[in-house]
């Protein structure tokens, strides 16, 4: 585990967070397990003494051979990758405009006059509204996903990309001014690590909105995808595979949420604060 | 001291735009400072004392007058001046090697030679064995010491320092005082450095500029004429004690 490596390299550098980030990375893993294990428990026990039809709620063992049966006939992984094709690109594409336009809002406050009134009027439209206009104009393929995906991480991004960059001191601003630093060496040197923190934060929601926007404009329209695969499911009260699908998608989301965790370590290892548990980031 | 002064400050004025006409923070300062001179600047809080220093720095512009360095007009920020903050103002992500290593960076200076430059400013503010220390890690006074070898690591023509010990305990602070001392005897820089201790000015000045309160004018221009080089003891002599005396006096 990337995480488990970096709390043993600290060992070397620093012996206050040792203890810290061992001792209470472990047990987080064991609950989680243990609080998984219990969970299927339960999900098991409800439906076989509510003894509910297949279609409203599936066993764990239905969910299980729905699974192996759309791993073998490849419709699961198919469909994941479209999905992540989406979700990838979407980010991409999202965190790159955020960061760049959320730069410049932190910079001049005639932009940030300029431009915030559309920000927040584009975030209180609900993204299940833009996304048929979406779909309509760039067609029901993957390309139109990707806007509706890039448009749910962009708020985030940017937000904390302003907030981060606004973050760093002006003591430092004013030390890399006397020292004569040329603009990419104040970002490069001083802005990017400085807002790095609370960017990552924003990219961490980013990361997990993404997959709910891919989702959505799956719904609204397409033919493959894991949001296809839902709808498919549901149309055909076929829920054991409405259950892999969903299952897969917090898997995706989980994992990207672990990425961006673990980036955090790594780059921010220099903050004081140790955040052990992935929960302990919410 | 027949020599050109490094610094020629004139007629310096600053006024801050405020509701009503604007707050006058200093108000026609002049005085040289020459080659290797030690001065410091004296003064109750709120005299402007940081306000003249950034302007010596290039990261303010006066209102009125100019200050001329090395023979040319002073109006943005220069690479051969180096600037030491009231707070240690250092990057909390680097160590205290890349924190002394920064200012040869931004001169893109290769790797090698500025962390051979910034190594021996470890030896000199004496934090060996800290070189891979996060800032977080390091007491008040020690990330002091790393922002002073950071201000001179570049080695610049002009050091300056805006309260540098401002924010530390008593002890500390005098030990610090000496520390910085000594640095100066090894390096010998022409120094401006602000503080509001008398005893802190009188050990390392060669002259002690008294401010007024705002808006700040400089009410003494005043020498130390106490023998150098000076270390601890002197701080226990007859004269010593006078001149605190009469620094008390023009404070008020
Ligand atoms: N950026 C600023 N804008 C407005 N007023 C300022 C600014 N900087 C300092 N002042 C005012 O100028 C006066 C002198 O401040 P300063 O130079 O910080 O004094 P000192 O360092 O001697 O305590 C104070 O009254 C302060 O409020
Ligand atoms: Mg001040």
């Amino acid at each position: 585990m990337g995480v488990m490596k970096f709390s043993m390299k600290q060992i070397d550098q620093n012996n206050i967070l040792i203890n810290r980030a061992v001792n209470s990375y472990r047990p987080a893993i064991f609950l989680a397990i243990i609080s998984l294990t219990i969970a299927a428990f339960l999900w098991w026990l409800i439906s076989r003494l509510g003894n509910f039809p297949s279609f409203i709620l599936p066993s764990p063992m239905d969910v299980w051979h729905r699974f192996v049966l759309s791993i073998t006939d490849g419709s699961l992984l198919r469909n994941s990758l479209v999905t992540l094709q989406e979700i990838v690109l979407g980010l991409t594409l999202g965190v790159s405009v955020a960061t760049i336009l959320g730069y410049f809002l932190a910079k001049s406050h005639t932009f940030e006059k300029i431009i915030s009134p559309y920000i927040v009027a584009s975030q209180s439209v609900p993204i299940v509204a833009i996304a048929p206009i979406l779909i309509i104009w760039f067609g029901p393929g993957i390309f139109s996903k990707i806007l509706i995906c890039s448009l749910t991480v962009f708020f985030p991004v940017l937000v904390n990309t302003v907030v981060g960059l606004r973050s760093v001191p002006e003591e430092l601003q004013d030390l890399m001014r006397s020292l004569k630093s040329t603009r990419w060496q104040t970002i490069s040197k001083l802005e990017i690590p400085g807002a790095l923190p609370v960017f990552l934060g924003g990219l961490r929601v980013g990361a997990t909105l993404s997959v709910i926007g891919a989702v959505v404009g799956e719904f609204v329209g397409s033919d493959k995808g894991l949001g296809f695969l839902i709808n498919l499911g549901r149309g055909q009260y076929d829920t054991a595979l409405v259950f892999v699908s969903v299952f897969t998608l917090i898997l995706i989301a989980m994992s990207l949420y672990g990425i961006v965790v673990i980036l955090e370590k790594r780059l921010l290892s220099w903050q004081q604060s140790s955040k052990d548990t992935i929960l302990e980031h919410q | 001291m027949q020599e050109e002064p490094v610094l020629i400050v004139k007629n310096l004025s600053a006024v801050f735009p405020n509701g009503n006409g604007g707050l006058q923070a200093l108000d026609q300062i002049s005085f040289s400072v020459f080659p290797q001179e030690f001065v410091c600047v004296l003064g109750p809080s709120g005299s402007g004392k940081s306000t003249l220093l950034r302007i010596l720095a290039g990261l303010l512009l006066p209102t009125g007058g100019k200050v001329i360095y090395q023979g040319s007009e002073l109006d943005e920020p220069r690479r051969d001046i180096g600037f030491v903050f009231q707070k240690a103002n250092l990057m909390p992500w680097r160590t205290v090697i890349q924190n002394i290593m920064l200012p040869l960076e931004l001169d893109n200076i290769s790797p090698a030679d500025a962390e051979r430059y910034a190594r021996e400013m470890v030896k000199l503010v004496g934090l060996c064995g800290f070189e891979e220390t996060l800032p977080r890690d390091l007491s008040g006074g020690m990330a002091q010491r790393v922002a002073i070898a950071r201000a001179l690591v570049h080695d610049p023509q002009l050091l300056l320092l805006d309260e540098p010990f401002g924010a530390l305990d008593a002890l500390t602070r005098e030990r610090m005082g000496m520390e910085l001392l000594r640095i100066w005897q090894a390096r010998r820089k022409t120094v401006v450095m602000v503080t509001h201790s008398i005893s802190e000015a009188l050990l390392l000045a060669d002259r002690v500029l008294v401010l007024t309160p705002r808006p700040g004018r400089i009410r003494l221009d005043f020498p130390v004429n106490l023998p150098r080089p000076r270390d601890e003891e002197i701080r226990y002599t007859p004269e010593f004690t006078e001149l605190t005396r009469v620094l008390r006096g023009a404070i008020g």
